[in-house]
């Protein structure tokens, strides 16, 4: 009944190394799984562009915690490296008319690229420093796209991209961007939740815990750290292109740093080095604006006018965001996820309390 | 125990810090299967000659041969992969993992899944996984670590991370274990444990052990051949006996009448 270990025997190693070892685990997974199977059918359009949103949101904080919560690595140019992908595929999409799964992949790829060479000073530099040299990288790469015609397409540096095709028919509506970002959501999911279990993962968290005995047990620590820069950029170039192929267009304005330090925001308040966490993060940031928009024009009248009112909505986010990041980092590091699982072990002890 | 053929050449190697000569051309020869102690007072150079070894330091002069191959300017992370292993003096665990993941780390340059493969997972990474968890359970039950498989390293004894530092270390699967001070800060009792998978790690697996230690009891019980240091250089080689006989090393240890020093 309760996330309790007791009672399950595990006869075989891989069933000590499932992802979900416990029944009641599997059975929450199922029905989260099931819930969003059917939110589409039932909710309104307008629902179901922000769990799109979350969704697109969820594959770029996984990539930037396997950088930061994982390998320990600070990145301030997550955005950049979204915004690379988005041009590349859009310049693809538009000029060669090539599809999708094209498109996606090579956004990935050239994220990857661009985001390895930005992340090369990470053999010398850490902390505080690392987080300057790619918020230069941010800088560089946003300045690049805006002003060379050729990538950006001229005109206020935006491409109108064609929404993406699947078995002939094109997807316009919600409902059916829905699925598509659901695949590739779900698919980053389970692809983050298995690097981070095996050799690969277990080598960033040992960088990020003590470089030194990485670097003894024979990890090349440049190698991996060059690696976990392209494999979250990879997820920030896909990120990058669903947002492109969500909105129909690419536009540097949606990749600027304000976007980068949010999606620092998600991993920070969901859990650094979780993936659960980065789930949660991607919701509640996402979330969080049409929160404060929604309440402010509901309830906002009985304290401001009119007027006041759409001045404080944009300038509330960033108030709270503030605030919330500050609260978070004092009171729970550890995020959402910390959150999440103090509950689960609550109920798992309960009802003893230890 | 038949001592092998030469397995680690050091040649003559040298290193400074700024004015300080820490290793001053000292030459070893280090047999395949043998356990050799490196002693030597505080200060002696003992651990900037094993940092030489694994390549975190780079000597100012001469080479280090590992079997025959030059391994002085390798990068540690390539000089484990070709099988010399290490603990640290003081603990290098991952103390937020568990013993079973800081082992399962210690098979890194014995395993192969790549990034794809990892990601993926189902098919050539879960059977890799099992795999190499088998062996660790192997290693497990051998440092009687078992009921502490799934403990964060962090939250062991002294004694227990120790051990659990040598697990990984032996984890790598090493032709040579180069130890720092395994037995430092550690009772009569957690000792002789030490020892005893030393020596059985030694016997079993033939491999060659290279030990710094400070408790002479232990050093004179299992190593074969001891090499005394004393600021910066060899003074004395030989087995156990003769060594601990020496003269020169006596003075190191102890000093001169004439320093007016006395024995502690």
């Amino acid at each position: 009944m309760f996330h309790r270990e007791s009672g399950y025997y595990k006869t075989s190693y891989a069933a000590d190394m499932a992802l979900y070892p416990l029944p009641i685990a599997r059975w929450t997974v199922a029905a989260v799984a099931l819930a969003t199977c059917i939110a589409p059918f039932v909710l309104h359009e307008y629902y179901v562009s922000i769990l799109n949103l979350i969704m697109v949101a969820t594959v770029g904080a996984l990539g930037l915690n396997i950088l930061v919560g994982y390998t320990g690595q600070i990145s301030i140019g997550h955005a950049a490296f979204m915004s690379v992908g988005a041009y590349t595929a859009a310049n693809l999409a538009v000029r060669l008319d090539l599809p999708f799964w094209v498109t996606l992949p090579a956004g990935g790829l050239m994220a990857a690229a661009i985001g390895a060479i930005v992340g090369i000073p990470s053999l010398r530099i850490k902390g505080l420093y690392l987080a300057i040299a790619t918020l230069a990288g941010q800088l560089i790469i946003e300045w690049t796209i805006n002003h060379v015609p050729w990538i950006s397409g001229g005109a206020q540096a935006s491409i109108e991209v064609p929404r993406p095709t699947l078995f002939g028919t094109q997807l316009k509506t919600q409902f059916q961007l829905y699925w598509f970002l659901l695949f590739f959501a779900v698919l980053a999911i389970v692809g983050t939740l298995n690097l981070v279990r095996s050799r690969i993962g277990r080598a960033f968290i040992a960088i990020r815990d003590q470089d030194i005995a990485a670097e003894i047990i024979g990890i090349n620590i440049f190698r991996y750290k060059l690696l976990a820069f392209a494999i979250s950029s990879f997820y920030a170039g896909v990120t990058g292109v669903l947002y492109t192929y969500y909105l129909g267009i690419a536009n540097y304005e949606q990749f600027q740093i304000v976007t980068s330090i949010d999606y620092l925001a998600m991993i920070i308040i969901g859990g650094l080095g979780s993936i659960l966490g980065s789930i949660f993060g991607a919701i509640f940031v996402t979330l969080l604006p049409i929160v404060i928009r929604l309440g402010m024009e509901n309830w906002g009248s009985f304290l401001f006018g009119d007027a006041d009112i759409r001045n404080l909505i944009p300038n509330l986010r960033l108030i709270l965001f503030g605030g919330l990041i500050i609260l978070f980092l004092v009171l729970e590091p550890e995020g959402l996820n910390r959150l999440w699982r103090n509950i689960r072990s609550y109920f798992r002890v309960w009802p003893f309390s230890y | 125990m038949a001592a092998g053929q030469v397995q680690l050449r050091v040649e003559r190697v040298a290193k400074q810090f700024g004015g300080v000569t820490a290793v001053d051309e000292v030459s070893l020869e280090v047999r395949e299967g043998e356990i050799l102690s490196v002693i030597g007072p505080n200060g002696a150079g003992k651990t900037s000659l094993l940092n030489m070894v694994s390549g975190f330091y780079k000597p100012d002069r001469g080479h280090i041969l590992f079997e025959g191959e030059d391994i002085t300017n390798l990068p540690p992370s390539r000089i484990a992969e070709l099988g010399v292993a290490r603990t640290f003096q003081n603990i290098a665990l991952f103390k937020g993992m568990t013993v079973l993941d800081n082992l399962m780390l210690g098979r890194h340059v014995r395993m192969k899944a790549g990034v794809f493969a990892s990601f993926v997972y189902w098919g050539f990474a879960q059977k890799e996984e099992i795999a190499h968890r088998e062996k660790v359970e192997d290693l497990l039950e051998f440092l009687k670590l078992e009921d502490l498989r799934k403990m964060p390293t962090g939250a062991l004894s002294y004694g227990l991370q120790k051990r659990v530092e040598l697990g990984r270390a032996l984890a790598l699967e090493p032709k040579v274990l180069l130890l720092d001070e395994p037995m430092g800060g550690m009772n009569q009792e957690e000792k002789e444990d030490m020892a005893r998978y030393v020596l059985d790690v030694n016997e079993e697996r033939g491999t060659t052990v290279i030990l710094i230690e400070h408790d002479m009891g232990v050093v004179m019980d299992i190593s074969r051949r001891v090499v005394v240091l004393d600021r910066g250089r060899a003074i004395a080689e030989g087995d156990p006996k003769s060594v601990q006989g020496n003269p020169a090393v006596i003075r190191a240890y102890l000093g001169t009448k004439a320093s007016g020093k006395k024995a502690a």
